[in-house]
């Protein structure tokens, strides 16, 4: 049975299957439609574009085997006459090696130039900019090892393509070598470590300079939202419970702690530049990852438990306008844990201000606790202006009392 | 060649080993116990899933690259997955959840591991057959049902496991936070159990059989390098695998029994849990301590298969054999001990980071190793581009290119920004997907003659390799600067971020490149299927290869050499060897029969050799002059 024989035969049976397959999903997506009665979508011209993809690629291959036919006629010819074998594979793949190295290393070149200069701008952090400075160290060695090895491996494979007038050369081992090539990747790599180690513990264990305290705020996740908690005039970010979650304290924020009372809530992340800011982590729901890619800030909210992530934001987001020069530039925050369908969606801007618009934009922010939210907690509806009316804060409480009684009953 | 012929292929009576026990078809291709037959179980299992997690991937390339395009065609074929031609956020979670899960463990783990150490393990040692038959084919029979479930999960309501491959807790136990936690993530830990349980009957019978079965004269060091990364690759997975099973365990109790060992503190919506206690992170730890072992399982098998064709087809011996080894020793030990870089961004406490990094970089060491050696195995070699060769070299080159991204990503303070970022997807897409692919490929390609007594199409092969090659580094090359741009993983589309939508453009062209790469398979499958029955017949050592497996006979009987098992008086690499006639000496060839190409340091200080040899080598003066 000839191959070319077998591939029309082949060709044929495919295209009937096909063929049949689509005759019968398509009787079958008709009598689905009028069964439903849903608005009938055409099939017809999706099933002619599928079919004319699948000939297309019947006809690729169609023609790869007359081409392979033809490759075997001719090295069969060869051979009859008694010339030498017609193709030298060997001598193909070993310049399609080179040709490979030759336009990969263009390749990269383009990639990273192109591709290379759509990527994230310079960091707007303190700590970030001590990242870029190591990534560009690792990326000038890595570059240069993989350069140099790809150059070694497809040149060996295009030099040392096979010849029977060469014999390989016994080279089973050297010791000198192998010694060379495992110390000096070791050593390179022990900078490496070090220069990793120093800067991550210089992210993560900071010391606090008492002039310079950070602003906290607190960033809570959910399926697919943010919510940003402000500290409020006080500093502290008060404390809060999940047990305490109801649909109005959607935080589940324990007012009976008193740093919680001028806690505010924010739509976005205003920070001022330069001033430190503590941000404290937490999940309500499931594991999500809060990535501020600009900042080179990342770390995984977890429910259950509370990170602290401290960086310092060093330009401002018109600073950063200017820089990239994209005037719709726009710092953010995303999800970077996978959390559900809406993962694709869950982000909230950010913006490095001066610190005069920082103190003019956070007193706009809301107080978390609502009204409704002060009756839950018996805490008086209009907040004690002066020391006077703190002696009629035990009577309105108690008139709270009296009022949710009142309610109750 | 041909003080070899040891064998008398009619000397049947010889074969006292096995009784001559009736075969039907059910006990000689269902429920086989012959390791070659097996093998050939896994291999073609493993070819199975792997078109279809591939065909899984073009699916959410498909999403990718035309996020806001219908293709009516889907809708006839997913349904309500793909109401209006359009994937649905939920199953294109499910769709790169089983992607993933399905090429790590079902292709590259049972496909790979499975393949090749059931061939390889009692042919290149010297056995008759595995130490335990029958748990061989058991471990066949639980990894093909742990398939048979985990597809499975497609078919019902509530759609596959959709929490990611590494299915962290939360999502994964409940079944509110997303609806692939539901039955589909139920079958999805069943169906992981069972194939923990394939792996480990594997794995077992792997390491007893190398430990205890290796024939007269093949001591440790003279085994194949492929022997070496089996027997590592089973004792990682021995010692990893178990406890992934105490991790899915748990995370069975939290689904289905209320307890909390993963969860706590969790409100949905505004439901309160009743759980307390438990951590996220525990299963994180539980599930790294294998998982990251679980991809040097899957690696390793590849470089030994690798090293073993270069040094074949370069006709010249491995470049340092004993740091070859050396290094896997190395590599699987470390594996064990860096877990922790997947975890760097967690919450978890910095000082474990810290810690973490420096065992991650070193085991940068015995991989630099490697791959400098298989660079020196290739200079001054003799190169025959056979396709296993060719899938050879290009895994060296994955695994390099894919390796150096790994420096990034181990250094703590530079995953703060390339954590789960397209960065991620690109490096190990290429240090243990593409590369340990390619490495299959190249075993398959290599020993398709002792599987089948038949040659697969070299041209089919060179153009399989050629178009692959080339398009997995159109795929995979790009999306680095995705994840340097901030790109995270597992994003439905780019269309609700203003930054990403530069990048539809070379999403469009990574997915016309994966659809190309997918494509070229067919020429793989079809050389493959079609070489089964139609292909030219092999020659008992097609490739004048040294090692054990091409001193059996092609016809592939039950029990291996139908005479004496061979004995083995030399290492595995003795190609081109200076004064041998021919440019390759079999490991059973005794150096008495070489005697002009004996070398000192062949006779490993027996001194009775080495006056042998000096006597000889005074009589025949000319010899040893050619040298």
């Amino acid at each position: 049975m000839s191959l070319r024989k077998f591939i029309s035969n082949k060709t044929i049976a495919a295209l009937a299957v096909i063929l049949t397959a689509f005759a019968n999903t398509s009787a079958f997506a008709q009598a689905a439609a009028a069964e439903t009665a849903k608005k009938p979508v055409d099939m017809g011209p999706i099933y002619k574009s599928v079919i004319f993809y699948a000939m297309a690629f019947l006809l690729v291959c169609l023609f790869v085997a007359i081409i392979g036919k033809a490759l075997k006629v001719y090295e069969l010819t060869r051979e009859a006459q008694d010339k030498p074998k017609g193709i030298d594979w060997n001598k193909v793949n070993g310049v399609l090696f080179a040709l490979f190295l030759i336009v990969g290393l263009y390749g990269v070149y383009w990639e990273y130039t192109v591709h290379g200069n759509m990527i994230l701008p310079e960091a707007a952090s303190e700590h970030g900019k001590k990242i870029d400075q190591m990534f560009n160290i690792t990326l000038i060695l890595t570059t240069i090892v993989f350069i140099a090895t790809h150059i070694l491996l497809f040149a060996f494979a295009y030099f040392y393509k096979y010849t029977n007038k060469r014999k390989a050369y016994y080279y089973p081992h050297n010791n000198t070598i192998e010694r060379i090539w495992t110390i000096v990747p070791a050593f390179v790599l022990t900078i490496l470590v070090l220069m990793g180690f120093l800067t991550w513990r210089s992210i993560f264990y900071k010391i606090e300079d008492p002039n310079n305290k950070p602003i906290s705020i607190e960033i809570t996740s959910s399926q697919f939202a943010w919510a940003i908690r402000y500290a409020g005039a006080d500093g502290v970010v008060g404390t809060k419970n999940y047990k305490l979650i109801t649909s109005t304290n959607a935080l589940g924020i324990d007012f009976k702690d008193k740093n919680t009372l001028d806690d505010q809530s924010a739509d976005e992340m205003v920070i001022p530049v330069n001033k430190p800011v503590r941000l404290i982590l937490t999940s309500k729901d499931v594991i999500h990852s809060f990535y501020m890619p600009h900042f080179r800030v990342q770390l995984n909210t977890v429910p259950g438990m509370t990170s602290y992530f401290e960086f310092t934001p060093t330009i401002t987001t018109e600073e950063m306008k200017a820089k990239t020069n994209d005037p719709t530039f726009k710092y953010l925050f995303l999800c970077n844990k996978i959390c559900g369908d809406g993962h694709y969606k869950m982000q909230k801007e950010v913006k490095v201000v001066s610190m005069a618009e920082y103190e003019a934009w956070v007193k706009e922010q809301p107080a978390y606790l609502t009204d409704d939210l002060k009756k839950e907690f018996n805490i008086p509806v209009t907040p004690a202006a002066t020391a006077v009316a703190a002696d009629t804060t035990a009577k309105d409480t108690s008139a709270v009392k009296t009022k949710q009684l009142a309610l109750k009953n | 060649m041909s003080t070899i012929s040891l064998h008398d292929t009619h000397n049947h009576d010889n074969h006292d080993d096995h009784g001559h026990h009736k075969e039907t078809f059910l006990t000689k291709y269902v429920f086989s116990q012959d390791h070659k037959m097996i093998a050939k179980q896994f291999l073609i299992t493993g070819i199975i899933m792997a078109v279809i997690a591939m065909g899984l991937s073009i699916l959410f390339r498909l999403q990718l690259a035309w996020p806001e395009k219908d293709f009516p065609i889907l809708e006839t074929f997913l349904g309500k997955w793909a109401e209006g031609g359009r994937i649905k956020p939920d199953f294109y979670l499910a769709l790169v959840t089983i992607h993933g899960t399905i090429m790590v463990f079902f292709v590259l783990t049972a496909g790979l591991s499975g393949t090749f150490s059931n061939l390889l393990i009692p042919l290149q040692i010297g056995a008759r057959d595995m130490a335990s038959p029958f748990l061989n084919m058991l471990s066949y029979w639980f990894f093909f049902t742990a398939c048979v479930i985990m597809m499975g999960s497609f078919f019902i309501q509530t759609g596959p496991a959709s929490a990611g491959w590494t299915v962290y807790p939360p999502l994964s136990a409940l079944p509110t936070a997303i609806s692939g936690s539901g039955l589909g993530m139920t079958m999805w830990l069943v169906s992981m159990v069972l194939f923990v349980a394939s792996s480990l009957m594997g794995g077992i019978n792997y390491v007893s059989t190398i430990l205890n079965m290796r024939t007269k004269g093949m001591d440790l060091w003279k085994m194949p390098l492929t022997i070496w990364a089996f027997f590592l690759t089973a004792i990682l997975g021995i010692l990893s695998f178990p406890v992934l099973v105490a991790g899915v365990v748990l995370l069975i109790f939290d689904r289905s029994f209320g307890t909390s060992f993963y969860l706590s503190d969790i409100v949905m919506g505004t439901q309160i849990l009743p759980n307390e206690g438990g951590s996220p992170i525990l299963w994180q730890h539980l599930f790294w301590f294998l998982g990251h072992p679980e991809v040097y399982i899957v690696i390793m098998p590849a470089m030994g298969l690798s090293s073993e064709i270069m040094s074949v087809n370069a006709r010249k011996p491995i470049f340092g054999y004993h740091a070859m080894i050396y290094s896997l020793i190395g590599i699987t030990i470390l594996s064990f001990i860096v877990w922790g870089h997947h975890m760097f961004v967690t919450g978890m406490n910095p000082l474990l980071g810290g810690v973490f990094m420096i065992t991650t970089l070193i085991i940068a060491v015995p991989s630099a190793v490697k791959t400098f050696n298989w660079l020196a195995t290739l200079w001054r070699g003799n190169i025959r581009f056979t396709p296993a060769m060719l899938f050879a070299i290009g895994m060296v080159s994955f695994f390099i290119s894919g390796g150096l991204t790994g420096i990034f990503l181990g250094n703590a303070s530079l995953d703060i920004n390339l954590h789960d970022t397209y960065f991620v997807i690109a490096h190990f897409h290429l240090v243990m997907g593409s590369a340990a692919i390619f490495g299959m490929l190249a075993g398959v390609y290599h020993y398709f003659p002792k599987m089948f007594g038949r040659m697969m199409s070299s041209k089919l092969g060179y153009l399989h390799f050629w178009i692959t090659f080339a398009c997995a580094y159109l795929v995979f090359f790009p999306l680095h600067f995705l994840g340097l741009d901030g790109v995270p993983r597992r994003y439905y589309a780019f269309t609700e971020f203003e930054f990403m939508q530069k990048w539809v453009t070379v999403n469009i062209l990574v997915t016309w490149s994966a659809i190309i790469a997918a494509l070229a398979q067919v020429a793989f499958l079809f050389n493959f299927f079609y070489s089964i029955f139609k292909g030219k017949v092999a020659t008992q050592n097609p490739w004048g290869a040294n090692t054990l497996e091409w001193t059996t006979p092609v016809e592939r009987l039950h029990g291996n050499w139908p005479g004496e098992i061979p004995t083995v008086y030399r290492w595995p690499y003795d190609y081109s060897k200076p004064g041998a006639e021919e440019d390759f000496i079999p490991q059973t060839v005794p150096f008495s029969q070489t005697m002009s190409s004996n070398m000192p340091h062949d006779f490993e200080g027996n001194s009775e050799s080495e006056r042998i040899q000096r006597e000889w080598e005074e009589e025949n003066p000319s010899a040893d002059a050619s040298k």
